[in-house]
């Protein structure tokens, strides 16, 4: 053996035997399962045994793709994920950015802030933000002078306040990760650049940017799976939807098709829905780093 | 790094203070309203001050049926999660990176793809399964998909541990007749530890924050209950109780807030060092 990285034997799969078996019971057998449920009839009567399940074929999808509920719900659901990855990025990297321009003690203020957002539980994020937006005791309406106006009661605004919620507890993520991957940049790099009499935003442009698209790609995709998947806030912040389902997004939508109505071959249908759009995002994002030319 | 000059310097730091009170105004205004008495949380006028403080509301939120135990409980959840997934996960990363074998890049393609299921779509499923295995109302229905869901991303981030970890010590190891297990366990463990930290950061965040699971899988007997249900207790949204919903709230952040303190300078370097890769 002339390298401790080993050849075939065993091992590995002894290794690994754990991972396979909580992965392969608790989520590719899930999947598997999600996508028969999809198939058949299954409501209230045949979980209790009252009825037995039928065949559907692709019936659920045909009723879930001639219900104009569904395609709103899926475009709020893509342009209200968009609208939170959109602004988490910018907001994350831009202050990933000042904080390389600091000295320690602001520096670790604006972290110290930072990860107490992040470290917020969705439930609690939402109920606090709810709180602060309250129209008749939170400070928000008090500061803009807005009197007694209800953020949840309008579609957009009521979008626009849980993106609010979204945002402040996911560019944590984003500014911590891209500034760590700014201080990997050799200071000499920047320096020269400087130097040459490039801009701020020449610098970020030229330099950063090129030598950050690795880290930038993970945050963008890990963004882009968090905010499409949105659950909690929305549950909590609209009340399960908001008004006549203004503010439903696929997930809770699904959780009220299943959970709420029993229709859980129809829920099934729209987890299946959000499982290839976001098998369609992964596949993207392989074949972006197989052209970036990254070795697994 | 002196990129800036002075009063730009200056500026930058000032709107870094600013941005940094903007973002923890929430936290500030949890904190302080769970320790406002009644009448003053219900005030048209909030101040950003208490003259009285108060701990009512802390009573009610303890006085609360079983909250202790929620709050027990979701620490079991959470902490069984971190653990068991960790463990599972140092295991699978090492062996996607010390070992060649056939289907080693399949698996890792799985691996990543595996971070892209969205869970909630599972949940039905999972309910069936649970109901299945007799999970259903158990602390069980939450950790085993927890464990399952944080294990992707678990291995793709450690796997950057482990690869940074040098060959030859490795052979070093066998050479001073050190066996594959103790060199995994004493030798690369404590190695990649400050990896498993930054990873448990993670899987503690979405066992502790799970809301779905806990509403779907825990059903019928509340004391299985966890901390993101007790708090909907005093949240009714027609009349909530923003005392309780603040105090509840509170209770359930600073557990999280103390763990975010502790591994913060490993979460930073942890990142770093997941993503250079």
């Amino acid at each position: 053996m002339t390298s401790a990285t080993h050849r075939a034997t065993r091992a590995p799969w002894l290794y690994l035997a754990p991972a396979l078996v909580v992965l392969g019971g608790l989520l590719v057998y899930p999947i598997y399962q999600l996508g028969l449920i999809s198939l058949f009839r299954y409501t209230q009567a045949q979980v209790s045994g009252g009825e037995p399940t039928t065949f559907q074929g692709f019936g659920n999808y045909s009723a879930l793709f001639s219900d104009p509920e569904f395609w709103q719900v899926l475009l709020a659901t893509v342009l209200f994920a968009a609208g939170c990855v959109a602004s988490t990025l910018a907001v994350g990297c831009a202050l990933a950015v000042l904080l390389t321009r600091v000295r320690a003690v602001p520096r670790l203020a604006l972290m110290l802030a930072a990860l107490g957002a992040w470290a917020t539980p969705a439930v609690t994020g939402s109920t606090v933000w709810l709180f602060l937006f309250d129209p008749d005791f939170g400070p928000v309406n008090r500061i803009l002078g807005l009197g007694d106006h209800s953020w949840t009661y309008g579609r957009l605004s009521a979008f626009f306040l849980v993106l609010l919620e979204v945002v402040w507890c996911s560019f944590p993520f984003v500014m911590v990760t891209v500034y760590a991957g700014i201080r990997a940049v050799p200071a000499e790099v920047l320096e020269a650049a400087a130097l040459d009499g490039a801009s701020q935003w020449r610098i970020w442009r030229s330099v950063l940017a090129p030598m950050l698209r690795p880290i930038l790609t993970v945050v963008t995709i890990q963004s882009v799976i968090w905010d499409f998947k949105v659950f909690t806030q929305i549950y909590v912040m609209t009340n399960g939807g908001g008004i006549a389902g203004q503010n439903l997004v696929l997930n809770v939508y699904a959780y009220q098709q299943a959970f709420a109505s029993s229709q859980y071959s129809l829920g099934s249908a729209i987890g299946v829905v959000m499982l290839l759009i976001l098998l369609a995002v992964t596949l993207g994002y392989l074949r972006l780093l197989h052209r970036q030319g990254e070795e697994l | 790094m002196n990129l800036l000059r002075r009063p730009w310097r200056l500026a930058a730091e000032a709107s870094a203070f600013l941005i940094a009170l903007v973002v923890a105004f929430p936290l500030y205004w949890m904190v302080l309203s769970a320790f406002k008495p009644a009448g003053e949380i219900e005030s048209s006028e909030p101040r950003p001050w208490t003259l009285a403080p108060s701990l009512d509301s802390f009573r009610r939120v303890f006085g609360q049926q079983d909250f202790g135990r929620y709050f027990v409980n979701s620490l079991v959840v959470a902490c069984s999660v971190v653990i068991v997934s960790a463990l599972i996960a140092f295991l699978a990363a090492t062996a996607v990176t010390r070992f060649r074998f056939r289907f080693r890049t399949t698996l890792l393609i799985m691996f990543l793809v595996a971070q892209m299921v969205p869970v909630e779509a599972l949940t039905i499923p999972l309910f069936f399964q649970m109901r299945d295995f007799g999970l259903l109302n158990t602390l069980g229905s939450l950790i085993l998909p927890h464990i399952a869901f944080s294990l992707p991303f678990a291995i793709w981030m450690l796997r950057g541990f482990v690869k940074a970890v040098p060959e030859a010590l490795e052979e070093a190891a066998y050479i001073d007749g050190a066996s594959r297990a103790r060199f995994l366990w004493q030798i690369l463990f404590p190695l990649v530890l400050p990896g498993l930290v930054a990873t448990s950061v993670f899987s503690f965040i979405s066992a502790w924050n799970d809301f779905l699971f806990a509403k779907s899988f825990i059903i019928s007997d509340t004391s299985q209950s966890t901390l993101p249900m007790a708090l909907l207790v005093f949240y009714k949204p027609d009349e909530p109780d923003w005392g309780g919903v603040m105090a509840a709230s509170t209770v359930m952040t600073i557990p999280v807030l103390v763990f975010f303190v502790l591994v913060q300078r490993r979460l930073v370097s942890g990142l770093g060092g997941a993503v250079k890769d």
